[in-house]
């Protein structure tokens, strides 16, 4: 039964990594989303670029996704044939996977709001597309350091 | 790898070659025109607003005409057809189309009023339309709308509000009195009905009927309503078949489209030239001419014109106080990285060009985060294809396709050396289909996914020495300028610093168990790193503030010029994002390949596995790419443009001919 629960454990994480993050980029992509269809009803020759800036915040489910598969394909589920995941390694990739999820979902999020403010650049000055790519760019590095944590650590917790 | 020279150019000639050394320049296209301190009462301008603003007009037109051609009689055109450039026209049909000028604007009218009328017909047909509607539950009415009676009786038609019904009608009226009511329909707006009484009563009727809320009909005609309707609605297909014949008429039209390109072309090229010939300065025989233009092209403009007809050239240098434009020019494969360096913003006046050593680091990094040799092959073949099919295509559009082929080069490489093709699409389709275990291209480097922290290591050694590289270029710009002090202490300092901070480093416990590998140098290696590290943060600390006179504020500024080594390690943990996208795009190709599988070794698990491979590789690679560029920008802008690039210069506006559709090909 103890073994059983480490694998649930892991699969959390593997679901909170997809969940959290998901729901940051969908959030994010949506704010956006919003700001980048009052331009085109105005003006849809920027239709491409501010596509662009609406998918920019997308990033953080696909990072979210990521670990999740990582971890799915590690403990095995994937495959059809579970190994075996003690509840102290079920909880390890529990945590390995929180930085992604967590803050995958806030700068999914704030990196929508931000894509918002950069349409409304491209909207004004179009020429000054590449430096209002930018600034959403910024917000998601931290996204990847957050990512970047998440892989090494559930690598390096998943059951050889 | 250069910001060219620029120079100032002043022509002085007369004015009846006015015409054709504006052409020739124009031509030409390598002047800016700009005119600086030219201030004198022996010069005058021409007022040329009329002409130029009558041009721009007869531009409008013909764009109106064209907008009207394309509602009608849209063309077919293809998602690649922008690519396609300008047509290239002869002179000689350009000439034909100036002399055919007076039957293509009437062309242009006849189809702007024919646009004018259909839009007008349309809004009468939506007005009979309306009226049809009014009188749509009158239909079952078998008299005419406007009847009132007859000699003997009164006719009442109207409407009741919709809850009334003909009862309301009879108890309204008082007793004794005969009347009539038929309902004709009732919807949820009104109850329609007509009222008949005598002659006599009619007063005491109309009275009672009011009292319910009757109100007459506005609908009066003197045709019953069944017929009214028919003779509408015969208006109305009288007049649908006027805009389909107007319709027709712009659609036979459609076949002047080219010349009306070339006409609107030609008017906005006549009207820039009055615009530019409203800023020279004349005087009764003789014009200038002045403006920025880059030093190699002076000889050009000697010959093309300097030794052509009758005037002065005078080349000067550009003074301090003008704000010139920056022309850059690189090698034939960094200058297709001038469009980034320009979105960041072009070099300042005497500030050094970054495109070249930028355009290897950009396409080094493109390929490692985007790292997959089958999405390398696509972009390359993609960015080939197109920029061979359409060789007119413009300037800046080539640049931008022919640097993302460069980058699809280098993603092909990186692909190759980290193992992946699809992801691992071939092992996926050897297990799934052919069942064969353990199929693989193996990697020629290695594999990041089984070895994350050496993929990390190695990002951020690629960081270290893009940062390096920039901090060297700061030092280049120092001792160009022969600022020999800040060259030590902004750059030599620093260099010292962190290469002691760095070997101190290698040997430490962190970075053996980060990296696994373990690196021992010789103690006398290790007291040198101590050594430099000591050295170039005492430096750092006494000479940063140099500025100040004050010692304790110096040593202050240095001291917090110090804290900016935070900033060093903020930068090259940004390189890990290189490792990061590089996964990315690996994984979720596997996690597509493994969605595709899912459907098993049959005849329809082949056919979905196609379907879902190819959309959501496409998929994968259209997102990862846009992830590498913005990031490897990212890169370019922040990290390494930030220790030594400041941008904030201006783009050179040559007067150029400058056509929306066409360029007229020259006779030489």
């Amino acid at each position: 039964m103890l073994q059983e629960l480490g694998l649930v454990y892991a699969l959390l994480g593997a679901a909170l990594s997809a969940l959290l993050a998901g729901c940051g980029s969908a959030i994010g992509v949506g704010i956006a989303g919003q700001a980048a269809s009052g331009v085109v009803t105005e003006d849809p020759s920027k239709f491409a670029k501010v596509l662009l800036l609406q998918l920019l915040p997308g990033t953080q489910g696909i990072y979210g996704l990521l670990v999740g598969f990582i971890t799915l394909s590690g403990i095995g589920v994937l495959g059809g044939d579970p190994k075996e995941v003690t509840v102290k390694t079920g909880l390890l990739i529990l945590a390995a996977c929180l930085p992604i999820g967590v803050v995958g979902l806030i700068s999914g999020r704030a990196q929508g709001q931000t894509s918002a403010a950069a349409i409304g650049i491209v909207a004004k000055k179009p020429d000054q597309f590449g430096k209002a790519m930018l600034f959403p760019a910024m917000v998601e590095t931290y996204a990847i350091l957050a990512l970047l944590i998440s892989i090494l650590a559930v690598t390096a917790v998943l059951p050889k | 790898m250069a910001v060219l020279k620029m120079q100032r150019i002043s022509i002085c000639a007369l004015k009846k070659d006015r015409k054709a050394i504006l052409e020739k320049v124009q031509n030409l296209g390598v002047l800016e025109i700009n005119f600086h301190g030219v201030d004198d009462d022996t010069f005058e301008k021409m007022d040329t607003a009329y002409q130029s603003s009558g041009f721009a007009k007869n531009a409008t037109q013909a764009e109106t005409a064209l907008g009207v051609l394309d509602t009608y009689a849209p063309q077919k055109t293809s998602m690649l057809a922008s690519l396609a450039g300008k047509d290239l026209v002869e002179e000689k049909d350009f000439l034909d189309v100036i002399a055919r000028m007076g039957d293509i604007t009437e062309t242009a009218n006849r189809i702007i009023s024919a646009g004018k009328e259909i839009t007008e017909q349309r809004a009468a047909v939506v007005k009979l339309e309306n009226q049809v509607e009014a009188l749509k539950p009158w239909v079952s009415l078998d008299i005419p709308m406007n009847s009132q009676g007859t000699l003997k009786s009164k006719v009442f038609i109207g409407t009741l509000p919709p809850e009334s019904t003909a009862q309301t009608v009879y108890e309204a009226v008082e007793n004794g009195i005969d009347i009539d009511v038929n309902v004709i329909s009732t919807d949820k707006d009104a109850l329609y009905l007509s009222i008949i009484c005598l002659r006599k009563d009619e007063s005491k009727v109309e009275e009672a009927l009011r009292a319910v809320g009757f109100t007459r009909t506005s609908q009066l005609t003197h045709r019953t309503p069944a017929d009214k309707i028919e003779r509408l609605q015969q208006t109305i297909e009288k007049t649908e078949k006027h805009i389909a014949a107007l319709e027709e008429k712009i659609r036979k039209e459609a076949e002047n489209r080219t010349d009306l390109k070339r006409l609107s072309d030609y008017f906005r090229m006549r009207s820039a030239k009055y615009d530019v010939l409203g800023k020279l300065p004349q005087s009764k025989t003789t014009f200038v001419l002045s403006g920025y233009i880059p030093e190699k092209a002076v000889g050009l403009i000697e010959s093309e014109i300097g030794n052509r007809f009758d005037c002065a050239l005078d080349i000067e240098e550009i003074s301090d106080d003008e704000d010139m434009p920056t022309v850059l020019e690189n090698n034939g494969f960094s200058e297709n990285y001038e469009g980034i360096v320009e979105s960041y913003g072009l070099p300042q006046k005497g500030e050094f060009d970054p495109t070249t050593i930028m355009s290897f680091f950009y396409v080094f990094f493109f390929g490692l985060m985007l790292s997959d040799a089958a999405y390398g092959a696509i972009l390359f073949l993609a960015c080939f294809i197109i920029v061979k099919k359409y060789p007119r295509m413009s300037k800046g559009m080539q640049k931008s396709l022919k640097m993302f082929m460069y980058c699809g080069i280098s993603t092909m490489v990186w692909g190759i050396l980290l193992g992946g093709y699809f992801g691992d699409v071939v092992s996926v389709v050897a297990r799934v289909f052919f069942h064969k275990e353990n199929v693989s291209i193996p990697p020629v480097w290695f594999e990041p996914l089984k070895d994350p922290m050496k993929m990390l290591v190695f990002s951020m050694l690629f960081g270290v020495i893009h940062l390096f590289t920039g901090l060297g270029i700061k030092g280049y710009i120092c001792l160009r300028d022969k600022k020999y002090l800040d060259f030590f202490c902004d750059c030599i300092l620093w260099f010292v610093f962190l290469i002691g901070l760095l070997l101190m480093l290698l040997p430490s416990g962190i970075f053996r168990s980060m990296s696994n590998m373990n690196i021992v140098f010789p103690p006398a290696v290790n007291t040198l790193a101590k050594w430099l590290a000591i050295a170039g943060a005492a430096g750092i600390v006494l000479m940063s503030g140099r500025s100040s006179k004050n010692f304790g504020l110096r040593i202050a500024l240095g001291a917090y010029d110090l804290y900016n080594v935070t900033g060093w390690l903020s930068d090259v943990l940004s390189y890990s994002r290189l490792l990061a996208l590089g996964l990315a795009t690996g994984v979720i190709a596997s996690v597509i390949n493994q969605m595709a599988s899912m459907f098993g070794d049959s005849v329809l698990g082949v056919i979905l596995f196609i379907a879902i491979f190819i959309f959501g590789q496409l998929f994968n690679l259209a997102i990862n790419l846009l992830g590498a560029y913005v990031h490897t920008n990212r890169l370019q802008f922040v990290e390494f443009f930030g220790k030594f690039y400041e941008g904030g210069g201006r783009n050179f506006e040559p007067f150029v001919t400058n056509t929306k559709y066409i360029d007229v090909k020259e006779e030489r």
